[in-house]
């Protein structure tokens, strides 16, 4: 029976090429007498209930447990003219990695004989490809390098299985296409690790760079600034928001300027997180004067139906500060040039 | 079943509201559920403050009822859901009671429009007669 | 049920809520703010919340009704501490609390009731 665990999108790619290997499989299987002669048909027939009762890695476990060393031969073979011009590792390390996929993927083919990469009997395989997809990421192997030598462990298995269960056509297919969907979940799970890993580090990125373009500055006793520069999405926005007021309350702060100055464009989303940013301000009980409105943001604004009422607005952040100064109480004032 | 790609749901605790200090008793493990899932403190204070509130709507308005937290992982997301079940009598009019809320001048007082703005799912079920489900979830964002 | 304390600085009344309150408690100490700005003639209330990680709508509306009760009484109302945090998620809520006045801190929310009852 065809089984299908959920998969991500791009997986399913990969498995409907799957699917259509699968249904020419089936049809080659039913359809071709030259490869089931008719006697070997009737005993398919008859002996197909026994099939499906036996486990069905037997034949395979059998297989590897024999023909280990060889298949790691014809398997390593494969690669080792490739991996070794590009220099990225030693045919020692290879043979080391392939060996050790070997023996894990043979023990849980013995530990169950469930040959679904997805069920928990397999985690020590999974964890083993998770491992060995990061470790050969830092080498330099792309993901594509990295399924590929799952997959082809395909080819030296097939070779295996022919010269043993030649002779019986219907296990043969039966066995030759689980170990198929067997290998083609795992192969694709190591691409699945790869991509998972890359999100991670660019989420981190992310998240450093959030944090270096919002700083949030003191410009006297009590007036706090915060120069927005770039663009402003609904993530960063947030950040900042929540910066400024940790500020406000770190520094007792009773005035902040927010100034953008810097930002070539302000939509509805952004302009509600400034308002709700003031708000919030507002009921600590700090006050908010946003700074640096260029004409053309102050027409986005009105348009948008933004209601700016109850929020003093300045277009300079200089202005913003003399009128931050008159409200905590202080005044510049320019001593007179002496005659 | 575990499957790649799916979310998986794993119940965390199961919290009887029946009075006042079941509320704050709620509020507490909720706390301690989103700090253990790595939630940003913002993130924990807006997923506590949905459950007061639904908490007290089971309370008040649902006659009693239990809530339910389940932790979530979904790949390499996770999150939590609380569940609030009640056999109260219901709400005949869930559009307006999402609509209403404490802003509107005092209103049905049901704070339910505000406990789902402030998650990231939210999902209601009621009818006269037949009780109330409300669910809310939220996910630890990066 | 125990209750929330208290003090009394002067002619103003300050209360540190310290704990996680249960409706009930809340209700109790509105209760009691009302009966003591009576009895102590105060005319200033600082409520200091900087120990609270939830507001959620029955407090807000409890504090809310406090400081609308005290102003019937001739006595301003002041919160001061509020978590940002907190903060952010009644904006999202939408609870304005409007009608009380708020302050950084304990000290600047003196200097104001002092500075409007002047």
């Amino acid at each position: 029976m065809y089984h299908c665990p959920a998969l991500l999108p791009w997986r399913q790619v990969g498995d409907a090429i799957g699917f259509l290997r699968w249904h020419f499989f089936t049809q080659l299987r039913f359809h071709s007498p030259l490869v089931c002669p008719l006697w070997s048909n009737l005993r398919w027939q008859v002996c197909s209930g026994d099939f499906m009762d036996t486990p069905k890695g037997a034949a395979l476990i059998d297989i590897l447990s024999r023909h280990r060393d060889t298949l790691l031969t014809d398997w390593l073979n494969q690669h080792l003219s490739i991996a070794l011009r590009r220099g990225l590792t030693t045919e020692a390390e290879m043979r080391e990695q392939f060996r050790s996929f070997l023996n894990v993927f043979t023990d849980a083919l013995q530990r169950g004989d469930i040959l679904d990469a997805s069920r928990p009997e397999w985690e020590p395989v999974r964890a083993f490809l998770a491992d060995m997809s990061s470790h050969r990421a830092r080498q330099g192997f792309t993901p594509v390098e990295t399924a590929t030598f799952v997959f082809s462990l395909k080819q030296p298995l097939y070779a295996r299985l022919r010269a043993e269960l030649g002779d019986n056509p219907a296990v043969l297919a039966e066995v030759s296409w689980n170990v198929n969907l067997l290998l083609d979940a795992l192969g694709l799970y190591t691409t699945e690790v790869f991509q998972r890993s890359r999100e991670s580090i660019i989420a981190r990125q992310q998240e450093e760079l959030l944090e270096l373009s919002t700083p949030v500055v003191q410009l006297w006793e009590g007036v706090l600034a915060l120069p927005l520069i770039g663009t402003l999405d609904s993530a960063r926005t947030q950040v900042v928001m929540e910066s400024l007021l940790q500020k406000i309350v770190e520094t007792g702060a009773g005035i902040a300027i927010i100034d953008i100055t810097g930002v070539p464009t302000v939509d509805t989303l952004v302009a509600q997180h400034l308002l709700k940013t003031v708000a919030a301000a507002r009921l600590m009980g700090a006050d908010c004067i946003i700074s640096g409105i260029r004409p053309q943001i102050a027409q986005t604004i009105v348009h948008l139906g933004v209601d700016l009422t109850n929020v003093t607005t300045k277009s300079t952040l200089a202005d913003a500060f003399i009128v931050a100064l008159q409200r905590t109480g202080s005044s510049i004032s320019t001593p007179s040039a002496a005659a | 079943m575990m499957h790649i790609g799916d979310v998986t749901e794993t119940l965390a605790a199961e919290v009887g509201l029946r009075s006042d200090e079941e509320i704050v008793r709620l509020r507490q493990i909720v706390r301690d559920h989103a700090i253990a899932q790595g939630f940003s403190l913002v993130d924990q204070t807006k997923f506590v403050t949905a459950a007061s509130e639904l908490a007290r709507n089971t309370l008040q308005y649902g006659g009693g009822g239990d809530a339910r937290l389940s932790k979530l992982t979904n790949g390499v997301r996770v999150g939590l859901r609380l569940l609030f079940v009640d056999q109260g009598p219901g709400i005949a009019d869930i559009e307006r009671a999402l609509r209403d809320g404490f802003t509107s001048g005092g209103g049905l007082g049901l704070g339910l429009g505000g406990a789902k703005r402030l998650c990231d799912e939210f999902a209601i079920q009621s009818e006269p007669g037949k009780g109330t489900t409300v669910s809310i979830t939220k996910w630890k964002l990066r | 049920m125990e209750r929330i304390p208290i003090l009394r600085m002067g002619n103003c009344l300050i209360v540190a809520i310290q704990v996680d309150m249960h409706d009930r408690l809340a209700i109790a100490l509105q209760d009691d703010l009302t009966g003591r700005i009576v009895k102590d003639k105060a005319k200033g209330v600082l409520i200091d919340i900087s120990a609270l990680d939830v507001v959620d709508s029955f407090i807000g509306r409890m504090i809310s009704n406090t400081a609308a009760m005290a102003t019937v009484l001739d006595a301003e109302t002041v919160v001061v501490g509020m978590q940002p945090s907190v903060a952010i998620t009644l904006v999202e809520l939408g609870l304005t609390l409007n009608g009380v006045s708020t302050a950084l801190n304990v000290e600047k929310g003196m200097a104001l009731l002092q500075k409007r009852r002047r």
